[in-house]
């Protein structure tokens, strides 16, 4: 089969092979995303159809970075992803090296922790909805039975007790990754290094810092490229627990474009602010993935 | 001595990380009433498979929400979509992992970036495509999302997986008379075999877990699935937490047995796709 495609001095065999992986990227996500760039420019709304020959240049792009609104579900993203991802990284690699030190029921607790993977983040944002609900939740029943607070505690209800919530219920379905994959990392670990740094009379923190830490990094960088391509999946938490509320107090900006799009009809207005998301996201990714690729690279003789 | 303060800690961590599922578990057992009582009740006093039924439409209580066809729907559309992910991602790990050619890391990481695009901002331009396509609140519309949602992921597990598998292998058989065709075949899908069906499970789970897009391209029983459905809950006059749970419960079963068949691979998979380039 390959001899056919041999014609001249390009192989053939792996562009046929490529070729339905591409065309479907192109179909469903590049179309549609020079189609929202165009929508972008107009001031298309869902209700009255024909606006989308409307083309307006940049004046949604202009609208959106004049409002303030904007601005702070765009810097309360930013914080929110700031906030997770690093705690959900240190959590990792706490639970990493904890695990790794333990060897009776080592398995069962690898099992445990792969749990909270396999919830959708729907489930997750109800769960917590549950959990934290001022009312009926189990964690104002247990502080009311224990007695440290005589009310009910509104979760998620007040502005930074619900952005915490939130954060709660991320950290919660995230960190496992990362633990997962620094702990085979450490799995992965070569013994020798670390046996003859302890004979040159390095303590453990040294060891740590500049033998079991930078072999970690690219299975760190890992993770965060893995995370990286899902981190909008926030959406669906905030959207259970408290649909950008109170007033807007947990808005991000993935629940304000659905907003702007689904509630409020204004398609040209929501797709400007959908391309930003979605060069913040990308670009998110390209970072963490030449991270990955660098530390690789360093790497090199190890692996 | 250290040791078993460090296994405590370890255990209490756990502890804290499974309590809430187990509570949403525990919870979708109890009668409504009682997980409304206050004081609270802490000890059950009686667990009951009354939910599921009043879910399932079969029991004295009903509820107005159409699990069973919201199920169908999951499976059907998780089922089909991991199907044709795993085999343009099988074809397409395997041309990144077996051949050179020009722009290869600039393919590799271009479907990479296509797969950060967020769901939410994806879900506006295919809402309006989809519409003229006809596609809204059918199966089909959401099937080929969920396809191009996985096959970058997938690609890249399988990638790794084939890479795993030397090459001199497939050769020998070559040498002895087999075609490239019939080696592929007879050596090296089977050795990757358990890798494919991690990657297989990967997508499984992102299709069935899957809510910001489902949420806008359907509408009915027609094309509903389970997450879309336990929205359906909260448009009701009063929470019905017992029903909401037994429905968590129904969505988390086929994704915990899912993964704990492939548990094993699922870590490799990750790892070597990504540490070994």
């Amino acid at each position: 089969m390959s001899r056919a495609f041999q014609t001249g001095r390009v192989n053939w065999t792996p562009v046929l092979l490529l070729l339905p992986a591409i065309g479907v990227m192109m179909f469903v996500v590049a179309l549609p995303l020079v189609f929202s760039l165009y929508t972008s420019l107009t001031s298309y709304r869902l209700t009255r159809p024909e606006t989308i020959w409307d083309f307006v240049w940049f004046r949604n792009y202009e609208r959106l970075f004049g409002n303030r609104d904007f601005w702070v579900a765009f810097g309360r993203t930013i914080l929110f992803l700031t906030i997770a991802l690093n705690v959900q990284l240190i959590l990792g690699l706490g639970i990493a090296l904890l695990i790794n030190k333990i060897t009776w029921g080592q398995r069962t607790l690898r099992t445990i922790m792969m749990f909270p993977m396999m919830f959708s983040p729907i489930l997750v944002g109800f769960q917590f909805k549950f959990i934290f609900n001022d009312n009926i939740g189990i964690l104002n029943n247990a502080l009311q039975s224990l007695g440290w607070t005589d009310r009910a505690i509104p979760w998620l209800v007040d502005g930074k007790l619900a952005m915490f919530s939130i954060i709660f219920a991320e950290v919660w379905m995230s960190t496992s990754v990362f633990a997962i994959l620094l702990l085979a990392g450490l799995f992965a670990m070569p013994r020798d290094p670390l046996e003859a740094a302890k004979v040159d009379g390095c303590n453990a923190w040294q060891v740590f810092r500049h033998i079991t830490l930078p072999f970690l990094m690219p299975f760190a960088f890992i993770a965060m490229t893995i995370r990286s391509l899902d981190i909008a999946r926030a959406y669906d938490i905030v959207k259970v627990m408290t649909d950008g509320g109170p007033a807007g107090r947990t808005e991000l900006l993935w629940t304000m474009i659905a907003r702007t799009a689904y509630q409020d009809a204004r398609m040209g207005q929501a797709n400007a602010a959908a391309y930003l998301s979605t060069i913040l996201s990308i670009a998110f990714t390209y970072y963490f993935y030449l991270k990955l690729v660098e530390s690789r690279r360093y790497m090199g003789g190890v692996q | 001595m250290q040791s078993v303060a460090l296994w405590f800690a370890t255990f209490l961590l756990m502890v804290i990380m499974s309590v809430p599922g187990l509570w949403v578990v525990l919870s979708a057992f109890r009668p409504n009433r009682e997980i409304l009582a206050k004081p609270p009740v802490w000890v059950p006093t009686e667990l009951t498979l009354a939910n599921f039924g009043k879910i399932f439409g079969f029991g004295s209580e009903q509820v107005g929400i159409p699990v069973t066809s919201y199920f169908m729907n999951s499976m059907i559309i998780a089922l089909t979509s991991t199907v044709i992910a795993l085999i343009i991602g099988m074809a397409g790990g395997y041309a990144f992992a077996r051949y050179r050619f020009r722009f290869k890391g600039g393919i590799f990481l271009g479907l990479m970036l296509f797969r950060a695009v967020p769901g939410i901002a994806l879900s506006l331009p295919i809402f309006m495509i989809w519409s003229r396509l006809g596609l809204i609140d059918a199966k089909m519309g959401l099937i080929i999302v969920y396809v191009s949602l996985n096959v970058p992921f997938t690609i890249w597990l399988i990638d790794g997986f084939f890479r795993q598998i030397p090459m001199s292998l497939s050769e020998a058989a070559q040498v002895d008379g087999c075609t490239r065709w019939q080696a592929f075949w007879k050596i090296e899908f089977p050795l990757a075999r358990s890798g494919i069906a991690a990657a297989g499970v990967f997508a499984f789970l992102t299709s069935w877990n899957e809510f910001a897009l489902a949420s806008q391209l359907t509408r009915s029983t027609d094309s509903k699935t389970l997450p879309v459905g336990l929205m359906d809950f909260t448009a009701q006059f009063t929470i019905d937490w017992a029903g909401m749970c037994a429905m968590a419960v129904i969505i988390i079963i086929p994704a915990l047995i899912m993964t704990f068949l492939v548990q094993k691979h699922l870590i490799a998979g990750l790892t070597f796709g990504g540490v070994k380039g």
